[in-house]
């Protein structure tokens, strides 16, 4: 049985005061295996930040379902973390208290927590700054204690939309390996939704490509590049024949939209 | 020094601070010891001193202004003590400000002062009557001021929470409160010197002790010195308490200076 069923979901924002409908998403249906990483890429505005809050629970599909293992999603839950593309850190906390949140809201015991925290500082390398709080970090480690936070809560599954997307370009090729290797270790399954073809491909083992609005899936390419990946496998021959054939999709679609 | 949104160094800050305070006086020593103001009307700075420390050997001024500080921090207390929880129900919940929103609108218009003869009527003119004024004067903009502030709280924050695993209670106390806690702690600064105008107010009608009392017995006397003395007294009281709320807030939350 497949770990995340999107059946048939779609989504139209009610037009405010007489104004016609937004179709953001068009009835959409992906089946996701345990341990996949996915990729969700599509041009800005397709509708598929949409799609993956519907799977979040922080917005309701106009029809159709979600089910993870089985159980209808109907609201956001733990089970469910989510990794946004803004700061989201809470800023009285610190980078251990932000981490400790969910666990403290499950009723974790305290020393319990910290252990747990210690352990994601750790594998997101931010060991040292514990006790900061988030204003005085860069965005690279704000978000890296974002993704601390989500998987201290030991999600299904794991959501990130646009997570490095406010991230310079060094940064952002670090955060896409540190996030690798943590996928390389546990194998969580992860939905990542990006607009950068090239992490699209350097990260998943499928990208599915969306349309411009309404979004609807176009298509779903498995990548077989082996692990573990390597940066430079950017610049190799297999990377570029994806890259070439993912440019030409996604660029039919942005001229759609410009 | 003179540029657009150029900071000044600490040390001018202060010169120039203090600067305004010698000018002032400055100018109030030409107009009454110069002899433009005659001094029925206006004491001069020397007169004033001699006066202040008359009101503090012969009549007690310093119970006075005991008194004074007490019904203003106990009147803001008691309007605090309400305002605080119907403010942030207010703010979490929509309906509940559509219920009380248009009431308290309008009561915030309703002048503190013009409630003191009614006030007179129903509560005599003893302590409860002065109480009573202050918390009029401050609930409502207590209230409205505080739901605002938590109504703006940012939506993001709420969302990943959720996706924490946060339940509604969590929401209020472990993100809405502390979101807008600083703010909060800034309104009430801020409500706390309009009390201040309040009280006086309160004193000068049907009173026999405060400072607000002395300047009314002053005024029969044209004791002018005795006036200004207790307008300067209420003007430092109130820096202190602005000192000290200031220093207070840097305290507790250091988190939004950073």
């Amino acid at each position: 049985m497949s770990k995340l069923v999107i059946d048939g979901v779609n989504r139209i924002f009610p037009g405010v005061r007489g104004a016609v409908p937004t179709e953001a998403l068009k009835p959409t249906s992906l089946e996701v295996q345990d341990n996949d990483f996915i990729t969700i890429l599509g041009p800005s505005g397709c509708g598929k930040s949409t799609l993956l809050r519907i799977v979040a629970g922080l917005d309701r599909p106009t029809a159709g379902r979600v089910l993870l293992d089985g159980e209808p999603v109907l609201a956001p839950g733990p089970e469910r973390g989510m990794v946004f593309q803004s700061y989201t850190l809470f800023p009285w906390l610190t980078v251990q208290q932000n981490i400790c949140f969910g666990l403290r809201e499950k009723g974790v015991p305290p020393a319990r927590q910290q252990e747990i925290a210690a352990h994601y500082v750790g594998r997101v390398g931010l060991r040292g700054f514990e006790h900061h709080y988030p204003k005085m970090l860069s965005g690279g480690m704000q978000q890296r204690t974002a993704i601390a936070r989500a998987l201290a809560n030991d999600p299904k599954i794991l959501l990130l939309d646009e997570p490095f997307g406010a991230l310079d370009n060094q940064t952002r090729s670090l955060m896409q390996e540190l996030l690798l290797g943590i996928w390389e270790q546990d194998r969580k399954t992860v939905l990542f939704v990006t607009h950068d073809i090239e992490e699209a491909i350097f990260m998943a083992n499928r990208v599915v490509v969306m349309t411009a609005r309404p979004g609807r899936i176009k298509c779903d390419l498995a990548i077989d590049l082996p692990h573990p990946r390597h940066y430079t496998i950017k610049t190799s021959p297999e990377f570029s024949a994806y890259k070439a054939r993912l440019t030409e999709e996604i660029r039919v679609e942005s001229l759609k939209v410009t | 020094m003179f540029k657009p949104l150029q900071p000044v160094s600490g040390a001018a800050k202060v010169i120039l601070g203090i600067a305004f305070f010698v000018l002032f006086v400055g100018a109030w020593s030409i107009a009454t010891f110069g002899g433009h103001v005659p001094p029925t009307f206006l004491a001069d700075p020397a007169t004033m001193v001699r006066e202040a420390i008359n009101l503090f050997v012969e009549f007690n001024f310093a119970y006075d202004i005991a008194i004074t500080v007490w019904r203003v921090v106990g009147g803001f207390v008691l309007a605090a003590i309400v305002a605080l929880p119907l403010g942030i129900l207010m703010g979490t919940y929509k309906a509940v400000e559509a219920f009380l929103e248009p009431f308290v609108s309008f009561a915030r218009y309703l002048p503190a002062s013009a409630f003191i003869p009614l006030l007179i009527l129903w509560a005599g003119i003893g302590e409860t009557q002065k109480l009573l004024v202050i918390f009029i004067g401050s609930v409502f903009q207590i209230i409205l001021m505080v739901a605002v502030t938590v109504g703006s709280v940012r939506r993001d924050l709420v969302e990943a929470a959720y996706t924490l695993g946060a339940r509604d209670s969590g929401i209020i106390r472990r993100v809405l409160i502390p979101a807008s806690a600083p703010d909060i702690a800034e309104i009430l600064r801020l409500v706390l010197g309009w009390a201040w105008t309040y009280v006086i107010v309160a004193e000068l009608i049907g009173s026999s002790s405060g400072i607000g009392h002395m300047i009314v017995d002053s005024q029969a006397l044209l004791n002018t010195g005795q006036i200004i003395f207790g307008i300067i007294v209420i003007g430092c009281i109130g820096l202190v308490s602005d000192f000290l709320f200031k220093a207070a807030n840097r305290r507790l939350f250091p988190w939004s200076l950073a």
